[in-house]
């Protein structure tokens, strides 16, 4: 495939402006969401200005904790299924986790920057703030595995049991770490201690903090789910001129080659 | 009567090298085929794609009667291969690992001495731990794993390295007594045919496909059929 | 699949006997964490009591670490790996087997650690039921999701490095729960009893269990 020729891409036109409409959903909605949060809402009594991370940390975190890792544990559990397995599984399980590491790192970041004005410090080893460290390192985990080189079957199967392992492991952290020590009361998302009373404008910018992440998530998988599919082609190719070379052995003098894959050469 | 070993353009790639580009192969049971060909020609792969082992990229394939692309465990037990390692425990004596070979196959394990006597494994060697035996030894306890077994079907990697000429002759013995009882045989060789008297045929693969299928019929093998098995009623060859 | 992890099992128990490398290596191993904590918190021995519990599960967490690694080393020569997934042993019994293997190493293990911590922290037991319960409990989960771990790793060649870096975040809850109710079987920092923190670790052993006689199978077929 001609770099031309890949142009026109390996999906439909309708799944082109499907994403492009996510896109710029995805966009609007969040120039809403900060042009709200910032300038429209009123600041709280107690934490002031601060408060108004409350429409970027709490979605952020849902994002990444429930939608991210949700999908990759999902993802990971189909393709290893054997009767709904296939590529898309894998190919959406890897997506998801890449961009879930995005959410969770700025999830700890807003965290931490929310925390430090109002516990004066830039970290506390609090229940939500510890499970999100961890969660960010077992995603990091499905990253190194996948690095691993090896065919695509058997780097899918690993990465889909790491992906499976933490998704049984999270729910047990949770439990664990809340029952340790909070900071953070309760386990929901929207969070009593910080954001005390959420009435009139705030409420709807806080939904609307919500989808706006949600699309921002969907547009982030789409995309990277592209890279992958393309990312994919180009190995389909590279094999392609391998097994072209791998003929041309049969064709030429059989002149043995060096180190080679299969036999060892020994001779009795 | 259902092929033993049925691969179609059967494509195998490891990492980024296709070792097997696209090959076909049928064995009938009760065949003994010989695979030949250079160095890195995909024999090996050829073999571990049979024994479930290196799962196929391209093409189908089927093996005793299972769908290798879905039903590969289910094989284990009835494929028996004997690779270039010896897949032994060390720390284990001879017997032990026997022991532990057999009953993971479901096998009995009442005929373990006579296999391990037969291969001259018997006496003092049997209570050696596999570590400390010499290379040839350590090949012959690996045979002995596979005799002990009895799969259906039989892969063996180059089986004459590493065994002395005694041990060879046991093999080829082996071999012909497995045939008779309805077992396949699929081996790879660099050796020429003469050393594989019970071949029905020899396949060539060079650059991960088959370039040539040689008969090596009747006629080739009851010029070499040795005296012990001439008594041996209706031997070995299947349509 | 019970009489393959008995088969299992026993292979990888006798291997063991014969070699020692888990009582002459390991074990030592993991008592010298315990002096070198000594060496970072002392020479008073009442932050090292305080800290007994923690620094208990630490050195275990370590151990399995490289227990785990041990029990697929065993198939890593000459390719006995291929000859295992040969056998025909149902997958489920593999894992059983090599968990089960490494969790009674585990054990003698963790009653060497007891002693080393009772000898050199100068910590009290009181509740030794609870000890038990709680040392058997962590170990099976410790075992399991290792074991699992482990397989996944074992083929390949950043496997040393590998290996830590996916079990320990997963082993953390047992880290937590196990301090947690070691502390209240020792009496320190009563705030709380141990008991629910010993459910969470049978919840945890038996979740990845559960999880690895279903998916050994599956993660075996990787070349």
């Amino acid at each position: 495939m001609t770099p031309k020729e890949s142009a026109a891409a390996p999906w439909s036109r309708r799944a082109t402006w499907i994403v492009r409409g996510l896109g710029i959903a995805a966009a609007v909605s969040l120039a809403a969401t900060i042009w709200l949060g910032l300038w429209v809402t009123p600041p709280d009594q107690v934490q002031h200005n601060l408060v108004r991370l409350v429409y970027i940390h709490p979605p952020i975190a849902w994002v990444a904790l429930y939608l991210a890792f949700g999908v990759a544990a999902a993802s990971s559990v189909l393709w290893l299924w054997p009767r709904t397995r296939s590529r898309f599984w894998d190919r959406l399980a890897v997506s998801a986790v890449e961009v879930g590491i995005v959410f969770t790192a700025l999830t700890l970041v807003t965290g931490s920057i929310w925390g430090r004005p109002t516990w004066g410090l830039w970290w506390t080893w609090d229940a939500r703030l510890t499970s999100t460290a961890l969660l960010l390192v077992l995603l990091l985990g499905y990253m190194a595995v996948r690095r691993v080189p090896a065919d695509p079957d058997s780097r899918a199967r690993r990465s889909a049991v790491v992906a499976l392992v933490a998704a049984v492991d999270v729910p047990i952290v949770h439990f664990s770490v809340d029952w340790w020590h909070t900071l953070h009361q309760g386990a929901t998302v929207l969070n009593a201690n910080l954001s005390p009373t959420i009435h009139g404008s705030m409420a709807w910018t806080l939904l609307l903090g919500f989808v706006a992440f949600t699309l921002l998530f969907a547009w982030m998988l789409a995309i990277r789910y592209r890279v992958e599919v393309l990312s994919e082609l180009l190995d389909d190719s590279e094999l392609d001129v391998a097994l072209h070379e791998r003929w041309a052995e049969g064709t030429a003098p059989v002149t043995e080659p060096d180190g080679a894959l299969a036999g060892s050469g020994r001779h009795p | 009567m259902a092929p033993a070993v049925l691969l179609t353009t059967a494509v195998c790639v490891t990492g980024r090298f296709p070792a097997l580009a696209g090959v076909d192969l049928a064995v009938a049971q009760g065949e003994v085929v010989v695979l030949e060909g250079p160095n890195g020609a995909g024999k090996t792969s050829v073999l571990r794609v049979c024994a479930g082992l290196l799962p196929l990229t391209g093409g189908d394939g089927t093996v005793l009667g299972c769908d290798l692309r879905r039903h590969a465990p289910a094989l284990r037990r009835r494929v028996g291969m004997l690779g270039h390692a010896a897949a032994l425990y060390d720390d284990l004596t001879v017997v032990e690992n026997l022991r532990f070979a057999v009953r993971a196959a479901g096998a009995s394990a009442s005929n373990i001495d006579a296999v391990l006597e037969r291969l001259d494994l018997g006496g003092r060697v049997r209570r050696t731990a596999v570590g400390r035996l010499s290379a040839g030894q350590r090949r012959r306890v690996a045979l002995a794993v596979l005799v002990a077994r009895r799969p259906e079907l039989w892969l063996l990697d180059e089986p004459h390295a590493g065994l002395d000429a005694g041990a060879r002759a046991v093999l080829g013995e082996i071999v012909a007594e497995v045939v008779a009882d309805g077992a396949t045989v699929l081996l790879a060789s660099h050796e020429p045919e003469e050393s594989w008297p019970l071949a029905d045929r020899v396949v060539s693969l060079v650059g991960g496909r088959v370039v040539e299928v040689r008969d090596v019929g009747p006629a080739a093998r009851t010029a070499v059929v040795p005296d012990t098995l001439r008594s041996v009623p209706g031997s070995v060859h299947v349509a | 699949m019970w009489r393959d992890s008995v088969l299992v099992a026993g292979k990888d128990l006798r291997i063991e006997l014969r070699s020692r490398v888990v009582m002459h290596q390991v074990v030592p191993v993991a008592v010298l964490v315990l002096v070198l904590f000594a060496f970072a918190l002392g020479p008073d021995r009442a932050p090292m009591a305080h800290a007994a519990p923690g620094l208990f599960w630490v050195a275990v967490l370590f151990a399995s670490v490289l227990a785990v690694q041990r029990s697929f080393a065993l198939e890593a020569p000459d390719g006995a790996r291929d000859g295992l997934r040969l056998s025909g042993l149902d997958p489920a019994g593999v894992f059983l087997g090599k968990t089960a293997a490494v969790a009674l190493q585990m054990v003698v293990l963790e009653v060497v650690l007891t002693a080393g911590v009772v000898v050199l922290y100068g910590s009290h037991i009181r509740s030794y039921g609870a000890i038990v319960v709680a040392g058997l409990a962590g170990t099976a989960g410790l075992a399991a999701a290792g074991t699992l771990y482990g397989a996944l790793a074992a083929g390949l060649r950043v496997r040393e490095t590998l290996l830590p870096f996916l079990f320990l975040p997963v082993a953390a809850p047992v880290l937590l729960a196990g301090t947690r109710a070691w502390q209240a079987a020792l009496g320190i920092d009563s705030g709380g009893a141990g008991d629910p923190w010993t459910s969470l670790l049978v919840v945890f052993a038996v979740v990845y269990l559960a999880l690895g006689v279903v998916i050994f199978g599956p993660l075996q077929e990787a070349s």
